[in-house]
C-alpha cells in the first residue's frame, strides 16, 4: 500500500540499482566525477539534477504532442538550459562558495546525457506524472553513485564528512590519527573518482550476473 | 610564447578527459575501435575549433558585464553609454548551446556534401557531438578562465580538441589490446575501462610539472645576480672614495 501503484514504484526503484543511469546505462558521467571530492558538492549536484530532470521531464511530457519532430532536440536543449540557468542563479544566491566549487559543472548539467536520454526515451512518450516519477527515479540512481563516490573520497581523502571531522583531528592527533593513520591524499585527486566507479561497477555486476557483458 | 604555453597546457595538463572528465559518455561508447575513435576525435577537434572562438566573440560583445557599450558607439567611454551596467552573462548557457547546435548542424551538412563516406562512418555521432559535454565545457572554461583574445580562443579550442583526441585514441587502442586479456567477468567492458582511464589520468598528472615557472626562475636568478653586481660596484666605488679621502687626509 502506498500512494504509488506497482508500475509507478518500479519507475523509481529500477534506476536505483538494476538500471542505474551511470553504471548500467553509461550516461551522465561527465559532470558526475569531477566534483565528488566533497560529499556536500555531490549532494548539491544530485539535488540540482533531480530538479532539472524532474521538472524537465514534466515540461517535455506536457509539450510532447505539439513539438515538431525536426526541432525536438532544440526544444529539449532550450528547456534544459532554462532550468539550469535557474539552478545556477539559485546556487549563486544561496550557496556562493559551493557554486564556486561546482563552477562550470552546473552549466554542464545541460549536456548531461541522462537528461536528454530520459527526455527521448520516456518523456516524449508518456504522461506528466509518470515522466516526473521516471525523472526522480533516474536522478536518485545518479545521486546514489555520486554520494557513494563523494562519501569515500571525502572520508578517506580528508577524514571529514560534510565538513565534520569524523576520524579525529589530524593536527592534534586525536581519534584514529593517534594510531598513525594518515589521510590518503590521493583520494582527493580526480582520477580516483573513476577508479571508485569502476569498483562500484565490479560490485554491482558480481551481485547481478545478468549485467555482465559478453566477450 | 603565451600561445605555445596555452597549447601544451590544454593538451597535457588540462586535458579535457583526464583532468576534468568532459565528454566521457561518447568517450566510453565510441572507444571500442581505433578507427571510429579517430573519426570522432577529428570531428570534436573541428567543432571545438569553430565554436570556441565564436562563443568568445559572443561573450566579449554581448554577454560580459558592460559588453554592450559598443551598441551606441561608446566603447572608448563606457560609463557614458546607455548600456553601462548591463550584465547578460546569465544567458551564457542558452546562447552557447545555441551556437554549438547550429555549428554542429552546419558541420553535418558540409561533411555530408563533401565527404559522404566520412558522414556514413560517423553516423549518429555527429549530431551527438552537439550534446557532448566537451564542446560546451570548452566554451564554458574559455569563459571562466577569461581567455583574452580571439587568437588564444582559437588556440584553446584546437588544443583542447587535440587533448580529447589523444585520450580517446589511446583508450581505444588499449581496449583493443585488452580484448585478449584475462579481465574478471564483472569488470569486463565498462568497469575495466573506468579503471584504466583512472590510471591514465594519474599518468597524465605527471605532466603537471611541465610548465612550472622555469623560465621565470632563471629570469629572477639573473635579476638577483645583476643586482648583486650593482651592489658590489657601488661598494667598490665607495671604497675607492674612502681610499682617496684617506689619501687626501693623510696628506
Amino acid at each position: 500500500m502506498g500512494l504509488l501503484s506497482k508500475k509507478d514504484a518500479k519507475l523509481i526503484m529500477d534506476p536505483l540499482l538494476d538500471d542505474n543511469p551511470i553504471t548500467i546505462q553509461v550516461l551522465g558521467i561527465c559532470s558526475a566525477l569531477a566534483i565528488t571530492a566533497e560529499l556536500k558538492a555531490s549532494i548539491v549536484m544530485a539535488v540540482s539534477v533531480m530538479f532539472v530532470l524532474g521538472m524537465g521531464n514534466v515540461v517535455i511530457s506536457l509539450m510532447r504532442n505539439v513539438i515538431p519532430s525536426k526541432i525536438r532536440i532544440i526544444v529539449q536543449l532550450v528547456v534544459v538550459a532554462a532550468l539550469v540557468i535557474i539552478v545556477d542563479l539559485v546556487l549563486k544566491a544561496f550557496a556562493y562558495e559551493l557554486s564556486k566549487t561546482l563552477s562550470v559543472f552546473v552549466g554542464l548539467i545541460i549536456t548531461n546525457c541522462i537528461i536528454m536520454g530520459r527526455f527521448e526515451a520516456f518523456a516524449l512518450a508518456n504522461g506528466p506524472w509518470r515522466s516526473f516519477l521516471d525523472g526522480i527515479g533516474n536522478s536518485l540512481g545518479y545521486g546514489l553513485i555520486l554520494i557513494i563516490v563523494g562519501f569515500f573520497r571525502e572520508l578517506l581523502g580528508s577524514g571529514t564528512l560534510l565538513g565534520f571531522k569524523v576520524l579525529g583531528d589530524p593536527i592534534e592527533k586525536t581519534g584514529v590519527y593517534a594510531f598513525g593513520y594518515e589521510n590518503n591524499g590521493f583520494m582527493l585527486l580526480s582520477p580516483m573518482a573513476l577508479i571508485i566507479v569502476g569498483l562500484i561497477i565490479w560490485v554491482q555486476r558480481s551481485r547481478n550476473t545478468a549485467l555482465i557483458e559478453d566477450e | 610564447m603565451e600561445h605555445l604555453e596555452l597549447f601544451f597546457k590544454s593538451i597535457f595538463i588540462d586535458n579535457m578527459v583526464f583532468a576534468t572528465f568532459l565528454g566521457m559518455c561518447s568517450y566510453l561508447a565510441v572507444s571500442k575501435k581505433v578507427s571510429t575513435a579517430v573519426g570522432l576525435g577529428a570531428a570534436v577537434i573541428f567543432v571545438l575549433a569553430v565554436t570556441v572562438p565564436l562563443n568568445w566573440l559572443l561573450d566579449q560583445y554581448i554577454l560580459k558585464p558592460d559588453a554592450l557599450v559598443w551598441l551606441d558607439g561608446n566603447s572608448a567611454t563606457p560609463k557614458l553609454s546607455a548600456y553601462y551596467g548591463y550584465d547578460l552573462s546569465f544567458l551564457s548557457f542558452i546562447l552557447f548551446i545555441a551556437t554549438i547546435a547550429t555549428m554542429v548542424q552546419l558541420v553535418e551538412i558540409i561533411v555530408e556534401k563533401f565527404s559522404p563516406s566520412l558522414y556514413n562512418s560517423l553516423g549518429i555521432f555527429l549530431p551527438l557531438i552537439a550534446v557532448n559535454c566537451a564542446i560546451l565545457g570548452g566554451s564554458l572554461f574559455m569563459q571562466s578562465r577569461e581567455i583574452q583574445s580571439i587568437g588564444l580562443a582559437l588556440n584553446y579550442g584546437i588544443s583542447s580538441g587535440i587533448g580529447w583526441f589523444l585520450a580517446i585514441v589511446a583508450i581505444a587502442a588499449i581496449r583493443e589490446k585488452i580484448r585478449y586479456s584475462n579481465v574478471p567477468a564483472p569488470l569486463r567492458g565498462l568497469g575495466i575501462t573506468f579503471i584504466i582511464t583512472g590510471l591514465m589520468a594519474i599518468g597524465f598528472m605527471s605532466f603537471g610539472g611541465m610548465l612550472t615557472t622555469d623560465g621565470k626562475k632563471e629570469e629572477s636568478n639573473t635579476e638577483t645576480t645583476e643586482a648583486k653586481i650593482e651592489v658590489l660596484k657601488q661598494e667598490q666605488s665607495e671604497s675607492t672614495q674612502i681610499v682617496e679621502v684617506s689619501k687626501i687626509t693623510k696628506q
